[in-house]
């Protein structure tokens, strides 16, 4: 069985974001980046099939340079092989460019299973996956908690969760699935596996290496623009409810819920 | 001479930084707290690959060199784990595990080390008797040779890991008459009759790592536990030693670091006089003075590290000058870093209370600062 896991680098949680001064990105220099958390889980679901059923993993990853740091750590998880889609003229694509991309780096390989995250958590769009599975004409299962490859190889079962219930969806194969939290959890690149990772295939391919035309691609190529980017509004501090007794606490809270904050 | 860390170095920090935080650090509060040893969290090191990093990989081990050894050591501190953890993981792999293995014959390597490597079986190492701590060579510990066994009688004290251990490394006098030279060092298993611990030690700090005395009563164990030669346990020590004032002291060089984060956030989120206390020039000196310590005692460490790594099999003097450096000059900044916090350093959930009791240990353990200096003045 061989897979393919699409890998974006996203800044880290943790990171305090700060918005740059065009009001529609954010400031870049301290950010800490690493591999999208739901990108996460379709490495692991990959390695899982993978040493279940054999075949080779590959991670695809676009962006700049440093996001070859998010392709070795996939490697080092277990990956088998990588390539990194790395152009100047990609920087500020949208997500359709960015699947049209991954199509092209993606067509030519053997594959049985696509993972993607289901959604990036920078941007929070949720449409490359979708995209790119329209693009390379396979079927697309979104937000899977639970993914189990029939014995004989040939098809999938997908669990969805929706409103408290579980939706579960057959597919045959190739499909593009995308991850949700819950799939699985991720595992640590351990020491040895970080050593082998420095020896395994990592392809560059440039848009041109693609056949794609870098017109497409970029600022220019955008089907979608960002506006405005702006921070959450600043909280306002909390209050302590004063009072002799419970009671009285209690009924001042109620009093609080009801007129300042006029939720009951 | 290159400083950076190797790109696979600088990945596997964040992997144990991450793993540490995640599965491990959320634990080590209670554990400080209740003095309990976290079995499962040990567990989980082993798992992961720590406990036996620089071990082989027929024996369970991932290859490491020192350097690498230091650095994920550095990472359990920055994670913020407790210094009993980590002490507890350093007394298991340095003291006893490397010592087994780089003075056991291959039965021996092969009979222990993938157990103690996966934290199947917990070590502990035995030199400081309740007679005997700075005065190594006058240790009254004796192991005497009957036969194919060695009988061995007396006892230990402060001994790492003691009650919870399945594989001890002893030091014990084969010939009373002589001084080091007399000492010889033994493998002896949890549960051989004679051989019993104590109960845990009610510490000051490092309380998640049991600390316990070892008592030998006729205590008879085959002569193949021999390590090494009758006599040659001096040197084995000595080279222990030189892991224990560098590994050992990674997880605490990361500690601070750790120590350091809490305290500029909480310096700018601490307002008094109508502002971060962070603006206060007294405020910002000591975060400095934390910085420097960091940055002075890394140097230190990750110097012993490159020296072995050269193949320089022992360091005295640069691992003395770290030893004491991290112990001595590690009090004022795990201080400072308690006054900064107010009355709230004083209580358990900002932590810098439990890196300050933790770092008493730093000038006591593995030598004193006393005899560190004493160590400094005779090599220069
Ligand atoms: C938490 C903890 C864990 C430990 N773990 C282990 C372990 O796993 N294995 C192990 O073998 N040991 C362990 N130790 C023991 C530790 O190494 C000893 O406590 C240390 O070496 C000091 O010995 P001592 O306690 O007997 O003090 P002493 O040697 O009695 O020293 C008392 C004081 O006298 C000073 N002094 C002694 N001689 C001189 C001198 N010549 N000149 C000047 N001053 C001197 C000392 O510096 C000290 O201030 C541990 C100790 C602690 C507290």
């Amino acid at each position: 069985m061989n897979i393919v896991v699409c890998i974006k680098q996203v800044p880290d949680t943790e990171t305090q974001i700060k918005i740059a001064s065009d009001n529609k990105s954010i400031v870049t220099d301290d950010i800490k980046w690493v591999m999208n958390p739901y990108d996460e889980f379709g490495v692991e679901e990959a390695l899982r099939l993978k040493e279940k059923f054999g075949g080779e993993v590959t991670v695809v990853g676009l962006g700049p340079k440093r996001v070859t740091e998010s392709l070795r750590t996939a490697l080092a998880m277990g990956a088998d092989k990588a390539v990194l889609i790395t152009d100047d003229a990609l920087e500020g694509s949208d997500s359709l460019a960015v699947a049209k991309a991954l199509a092209a780096a993606i067509k030519d390989l053997e594959y049985d299973l696509i993972f993607t995250g289901q959604r990036g958590v920078d941007d929070d769009m949720g449409v490359a996956g979708a995209s790119l599975a329209e693009l390379l004409g396979i079927p697309h299962v979104a937000l899977a908690v639970k993914v189990e490859v029939a014995e004989d190889g040939k098809s999938v079962k997908v669990h969805r969760p929706v409103e408290g219930q579980t939706l579960v969806i057959e597919s045959g194969l190739p499909v593009l699935i995308t991850a949700q939290k819950g799939l699985n959890e991720p595992r640590y690149a351990s020491l040895p596996g970080i050593m082998k990772a420095k020896k395994k295939p990592l392809d560059e391919k440039s848009l041109s290496d693609l056949g794609l035309d870098s017109a497409q691609f970029g600022q220019e190529g955008r089907k979608v623009k960002v506006l405005e980017l702006t921070p959450p509004p600043e909280r306002a501090a909390g209050k302590i409810v004063e009072g002799e007794t419970p009671q009285e606490k209690a009924a001042e809270l109620a009093r609080l819920l009801h007129e300042e904050a006029k939720v009951i | 001479m290159d400083f950076a860390l190797t790109d696979e170095q600088k990945m596997f920090k964040e992997q144990v930084i991450r793993f540490a935080t995640k599965e491990i650090k959320p634990r080590c509060q209670e554990h400080d707290l209740k003095g309990e040893f976290d079995f499962e969290s040990f567990r989980k090191l082993g798992e992961f690959g720590i406990l036996g990093l620089h071990f082989p990989e027929h024996l369970g081990g991932s290859d490491a060199d020192v350097m690498t050894c230091v650095v994920a050591g550095e990472a359990l501190g920055e994670a913020g784990l407790d210094g009993g953890l980590t002490l507890a993981y350093g007394a298991h792999t340095f003291l006893c595990a490397d010592t087994i293995f780089a003075h056991g014959t291959q039965a021996q390597q092969e009979k222990y080390i993938p157990d103690l490597a996966s934290g199947e079986k917990i070590g502990c190492m035995g030199l400081t008797e309740p007679g005997a701590g700075s005065d190594v060579a006058s240790i009254s510990t004796r192991a005497e040779k009957r036969g194919d066994r060695y009988v061995l009688n007396g006892s230990k004290m402060f001994i790492t890991n003691g009650p919870i251990a399945d594989v001890a490394v002893v030091y014990a006098k084969t010939d009373r008459d002589q001084k080091h030279a007399g000492i010889s060092a033994f493998i002896v298993e949890k549960g051989t009759p004679g051989f019993s611990a104590g109960k845990p030690l009610n510490k000051m700090g490092v309380r998640s790592s049991h600390t316990s005395e070892l008592i030998f009563e006729d205590c008879e164990i085959p002569a193949e536990n021999l390590l090494g030669q009758e006599g040659a346990g001096f040197l084995m020590a000595m080279r222990t030693v030189e892991w224990d004032r560098s590994t050992l002291m990674a997880p605490f060089v990361g500690g601070m670091t750790y120590v350091l984060r809490r305290c500029v956030r909480y310096a700018l989120e601490r307002h008094q006089f109508g502002r971060p206390i962070a603006e206060f020039q007294a405020i910002k000196h000591k975060l400095a003075e934390i910085k420097i310590f960091i940055e002075a005692a890394r140097s230190l460490v990750y110097r012993i590290a490159w020296c072995k790594d050269q193949g320089r099999p022992l360091n005295h003097l640069e691992a003395a000058v770290a030893k004491l450096f991290i112990g001595d000059w590690s009090l004022g900044p795990a201080n400072d870093a308690v006054t900064l916090h107010g009355g709230y350093g004083y209580c358990h959930e900002y932590e810098v209370e439990r890196n300050f009791r933790d770092s008493r240990l730093a000038p006591i353990g593995g030598g004193t600062s006393e005899i560190t200096k004493k160590i400094i003045s005779k090599l220069i």
